[in-house]
């Protein structure tokens, strides 16, 4: 086993070795660009974009010319939401979406709610699960779009989706969807859950960074975007600039290679991920698990450990690389928005660690993560005065603390 | 993040670190921050002829603030009350090499400083006046 312990694959993945190889002669003697019709160099690079474009399409059910190419998820977000509404406002001004999205989409809608959108945030259960009914109530004859993750890249929750999609087609409202954290993950089939956009990228699948798509419907209904990059007029016209071939290349194998494994990297993963929560929680008292037990992306397992901080556990885990929701890893101070949103006191949520597995990942590195997440939170509640508190009977809550 | 070497080191061999008995006439105790603020320090000190013999910490937070409070406890041993209370958060600071968004944890174990001391006098004040 080698150290470092990478365990932090919602954050981004290593790149798989043979997407890497099918990526190399992109870069050096097939440099073409797709958009030249005129010479050899170009149509190979255009058929090696379209062998992508259908391996990508393939993994997520839908037609190879749905799928745009972008530089990320984050771009894929701010086409769909900016785009939809440039090209839609006149049909209304108000969008849904939920409290535990990605920033992506929360600093996007609010920056559409300073430019006269209304947007309302649907909150979620305990378990951070979004409510279609909720869905269904919050509709107006305003509504132009509905956008709701499919898995939250925290706890991992994973949202109904088929339902509400349900629920947006028969009341006539586009749908995007944010499946970043879920596509090559878990199954996903945008005609079945009814997705008329949907968000995701290569790098948390073990493909390149700088490369993502926006699946854009075309029939049933046909979803039109106002491009938020103009020019050459590239992929259909709504998102211009010249295509990145090796990462678009890298990309598709990646999908390809995840239609491959799924089922039983799927089952492995959960496996992993059970025999750890089972290891830690056996080893120590007081442990939280944020989400849902089952409906839950397989490789996420999030903890909240109760009278530590978060950040002082990832520095006693210095040679595992996990997250944590504590403010203290944060730029704002803040402990994680998500976290909160179950109802989670705050002290838990500064207490929470996310463990991402992934595909390189072994049982070895799962066992030897238990055995120093147990040690560190054990040092760590010696040091605390709140667990001092807790064994001698005090019940922390009615503490009158001094706040600054 | 990365921290300064200092810090890795009082957070891998935290000084002082433990409880004393709260009730004992010669302890003071200082308790400051809130859990929901993902700080609380707890700092105690045992004082004899005005003077801090032994002090010890327990602390609720990130590295920096059990730092902090490491630190704190190693300044205040062998200072009289009057020499501990002078004890500056940025001195905290500059000592741990800690970075602006850190600096409240420094904040944090001064306040706390102060509180132990403020918690001993008034628990003698208070035997001294019956």
């Amino acid at each position: 086993m080698k150290l470092p312990i990478y365990m932090d694959n919602h954050a981004t993945t290593p790149m798989d070795p043979r997407v890497l190889e099918a990526m190399m002669p992109y870069f050096t003697e097939k440099f073409g660009n797709a958009a030249s019709r005129n010479h050899s160099f170009g149509w190979e690079a255009e058929k090696a974009v379209d062998d992508a474009r259908r391996q990508i399409a393939t993994l997520i059910h839908a037609d190879p010319k749905e799928i745009i190419f972008t530089s990320g998820a984050t771009e894929s977000d701010n086409l769909a939401l900016k785009g939809v509404v440039e090209m839609y406002r006149e049909k209304g001004d108000h969008i849904i979406t939920s409290v535990t999205e990605h920033r992506a989409i929360l600093d996007t809608v609010k920056r559409l709610e300073k430019q006269g959108m209304k947007v309302t945030y649907l909150p979620v259960d305990k378990d951070g699960f979004v409510n279609p009914d909720e869905v269904s109530k919050a509709i107006t004859d305003k509504t132009i779009l509905i956008s709701i993750m499919m898995a939250n890249n925290e706890i991992g929750t994973v949202n109904p989706i088929a339902e509400i999609g349900r629920i947006a087609k028969s009341r006539g409202v586009l749908f995007h969807c944010d499946a970043t954290q879920g596509v090559g993950k878990i199954p996903v089939d945008v005609e079945a859950m009814g997705i008329d956009l949907m968000s995701f990228s290569a790098h948390k699948i073990y493909g390149p960074k700088g490369v993502g798509a926006l699946y854009v419907r075309r029939k049933n209904p046909r979803v039109r975007l106002a491009p938020m990059m103009d020019g050459g007029g590239h992929e259909r016209g709504m998102r211009s600039g010249t295509l990145p071939v090796p990462l678009i290349v890298g990309f598709g194998k990646a999908c390809e290679i995840c239609m491959q494994v799924m089922p039983e990297e799927s089952k492995r993963l959960t496996e992993m991920r059970e025999r750890l929560k089972a290891g830690i929680l056996k080893n120590l008292d007081e442990v939280y698990l944020n989400g849902h037990p089952t409906k839950r992306l397989p490789n996420n397992l999030n903890l909240s450990f109760a009278y530590v901080e978060g950040e002082s556990v990832l520095m006693g885990l210095k040679e595992i690389a996990v997250s944590s929701g504590s403010a203290c890893t944060s730029a704002t101070l803040e402990p994680s928005y998500v976290i909160r949103a179950l109802g989670v006191g705050s002290d838990l949520a500064h207490s929470s660690i996310r463990f991402g597995l992934g595909r390189f990942n072994t049982e070895e590195e799962v066992d030897y993560v238990i055995k120093r997440v147990t040690e560190t939170i054990q040092k760590l509640r010696a040091m605390s005065p709140l667990y001092e508190m807790a064994k001698e009977g005090i019940d922390i809550k009615t503490v009158q603390w001094a706040r600054d | 993040m990365a921290y300064s070497n200092k810090v890795i080191e009082h957070y891998n061999n935290p000084r002082n670190m433990g409880s004393f008995a709260k009730d004992e006439k010669e302890i003071g105790t200082g308790i400051v921050g809130a859990p929901e603020c993902g700080d609380v320090m707890k700092l105690q000190i045992k004082v004899e002829s005005g003077r801090i013999v032994d002090a010890k910490f327990k602390t609720f937070g990130c590295g920096s603030a059990i730092a902090s409070s490491s630190l704190a406890t190693e300044w205040m041993k062998g200072k009289t009350l009057d020499e501990a209370e002078k004890i500056k958060n940025t001195e905290i600071v500059q000592e741990l090499s800690l970075p602006p968004v850190k600096i409240h944890c420094s904040v944090l174990a001064e306040d706390a400083i102060k509180a132990a001391i403020a918690d001993y006098r008034k628990k003698t004040d208070n035997n001294g006046s019956i």
